[in-house]
């Protein structure tokens, strides 16, 4: 706020502090210390995977518990998920080249009628925060648009957002469609949003419902694993 | 008194006002992902069933059937040209059934969120989202609206766009925020704040308060927080009955209207002057809250655990009213 600000130079950090530093400026939502931060690392011999997971990933673990428990809000955690975005754009290509692993593939987007966004784009950058491949396939998407979202890009979840009680019944049109298609299983079906609920959710027939971005991506990460766990086991 | 909400209010302890508006247009058969609004145009004889339905339960004061009239919201069902007609017509609806109640009843304007992120966060600039607004606004206020109502706002930037227009548009306006985030609003605004930022404003709203959010011990609680400043002007409670549930492939919310009934009478007591429902709130429970408005005399101003007791547990251990203002922040370069 005051005296230290600015004083900081980043280069002048040896690894042990510019790793927290960049926590710090993740949290603080600051895009080009987030980007000096990457470009340091890659010049120092880092490998693009770790400076995803222990510089960014870690970062916006911290930005996601403290959204979850309320002491941060939307304006800061997009802030936050801005510079994130940043320092991925950096990485991303790089981590091509290396064909480092991504956790799971996720389709997602906004029921029918619903214009609402928000909570869908934070989720999104969370997901992709946390390493996973995100398709978001925008707002006001009828049935049939989720349908073909699946079957071209294969991904291991798919999630529905409404921010309406006019609108938050669609995403039963969409998991009863599935259910009739025979394809329900083959999904982790997630859902969110303001006017949702946990019971709400199980009645709709969706693997779960997810109060917020963080918690999306803690549910998301749990059964991942517990879905290759049972691949490994069947 | 040179407007009718205001002329009433002065002859008033307290006003009703409506219930929901989705959950009711559901009921007679509105599928979802539709936009509500069009049934201004197609289907008016519903709209003016909607609004009977609060008035003749014993509202003072409806909404029309306007929330998502805005050229953003209306762009999804390809009619962001539709703004202002849609408006209108919505109001000129809400006149005809206001004029033959018989007694003295509000038309509100319902004025929605344009649903998109305001500057710096986010694309909507401050110009255009005032654009939005005063298109909205000006519909009602040809169709006839007495006041216009801005509800279930998240952001500050967004309140006073809405405001602006309001000024351009030359009319009286109410104006609720929905506190769906751990007692503050999705951006962060606690019940204090937003008491603050209606003070501020150089055209200050009629009335103030909560619509939505999650349930009504929650919205009680925010009202409570309104009230703790002391506000100038009247306090708005609009709660949903309950939280939503699934049941036979309908939505239907678990509030009662014993429960409702119970909500409106501490909403009065905490401080609320006009009181109402949202979400999952029908004429039955509209019926059961005037009810026991009328027949309960006022009490003393509940503590936070008899609303617990009476109406159910939060959603959230606090809800950031009294402390620091703004969310917690570190400074930067702290390690420096």
């Amino acid at each position: 706020m005051s005296d230290a600000e600015d004083d900081l130079i980043l280069a002048e950090l040896s690894d042990e502090e510019l790793v927290p530093q960049m926590h710090d400026d993740l949290y603080d939502g600051l895009k080009e210390e987030i980007e000096e931060g990457v470009n340091l690392l890659l010049e120092r011999g880092w490998q693009p995977y770790d400076i995803l997971t222990e510089a960014l990933v870690a970062g916006m673990t911290v930005v996601g518990r403290d959204f979850r428990d309320g002491i941060l809000f939307v304006p800061e955690v997009l802030l936050a998920a801005n510079a994130m975005k940043a320092g991925m754009a950096i990485l991303k290509p790089l981590l091509a080249e290396t064909g480092a692993p991504t956790v799971g593939r996720m389709v997602i987007g906004t029921v029918k009628g619903d214009i609402h966004d928000i909570g869908k784009n934070l989720v999104s950058m969370m997901m992709e925060g946390a390493g996973f491949e995100v398709i978001d396939i925008g707002i006001n998407n009828p049935v049939e648009k989720y349908l073909e979202a699946l079957e071209t890009e294969k991904p291991d979840i798919l999630g529905m957002s409404a921010l309406l009680t006019t609108t938050m019944p669609y995403m039963k049109t969409v998991i009863d469609t599935m259910v009739q298609q025979g394809i329900r299983d083959d999904y982790i079906v997630l859902v969110g949003g303001a006017p949702l609920n946990e019971e709400f959710g199980q009645a709709i027939g969706a693997d779960a419902y997810c109060r917020d971005a963080a918690v999306a991506v803690e549910t998301a990460k749990t059964m991942m694993s517990r879905k290759h766990n049972s691949l490994v086991a069947g | 008194m040179a407007n009718a909400l205001s002329a009433l209010l002065s002859t008033r302890d307290w006003l009703m006002a409506d219930g929901a508006t989705g959950t009711n247009l559901f009921n007679m058969g509105l599928s979802s992902g539709d936009a509500p609004e069009f049934w201004n145009v197609d289907e008016p004889g519903k709209i003016r069933a909607l609004y009977r339905g609060a008035v003749e339960a014993g509202s003072d004061i409806f909404l029309t059937n306007s929330f998502g009239a805005n050229a953003s919201r209306l762009a999804l069902h390809d009619a962001s040209g539709r703004a202002h007609e849609l408006s209108r017509i919505a109001a000129e609806l809400g006149r005809e059934v206001a004029d033959t109640a018989g007694r003295p009843v509000i038309v509100a304007g319902s004025v929605g969120p344009t649903g998109e992120i305001m500057e710096p966060v986010g694309p909507l600039s401050h110009a255009r989202a005032v654009e939005m607004f005063h298109e909205t606004a000006e519909g009602l206020k040809e169709g006839g609206a007495d006041v216009l109502w801005l509800e279930t706002i998240s952001a500050p930037e967004e309140f006073r766009a809405a405001a602006e227009a309001f000024a351009l548009a030359g009319m009286p306006w109410c104006g609720t925020m929905s506190f769906d985030t751990a007692g503050r609003t999705m951006m962060g605004l606690t019940s204090d704040g937003l008491a603050r930022l209606v003070d501020d404003l150089p055209n200050p709203p009629l009335a103030f308060g909560a619509n939505c959010g999650v349930g009504a011990s929650d919205l009680l609680r925010t009202v409570l927080g309104f009230a703790a400043t002391g506000p100038d002007r009247p306090v708005i409670a609009k709660g949903n009955a309950g939280v939503p549930k699934f049941v036979e492939g309908h939505i239907h919310y678990d509030g009662t209207p014993e429960l409702m009934a119970e909500y409106a009478v501490l909403a009065r007591d905490a401080g609320a002057r006009i009181i109402g429902g949202c979400c999952g709130t029908t004429p039955e429970h509209l019926r059961t809250m005037r009810k026991a408005l009328e027949d309960t005399p006022p009490g003393p101003r509940p503590r936070l655990e008899e609303i617990v007791a009476r109406i159910g547990p939060f959603s959230s251990d606090r809800d950031g009213s009294g402390e620091e203002a703004g969310p917690a922040r570190k400074t930067r370069r702290r390690r420096g």
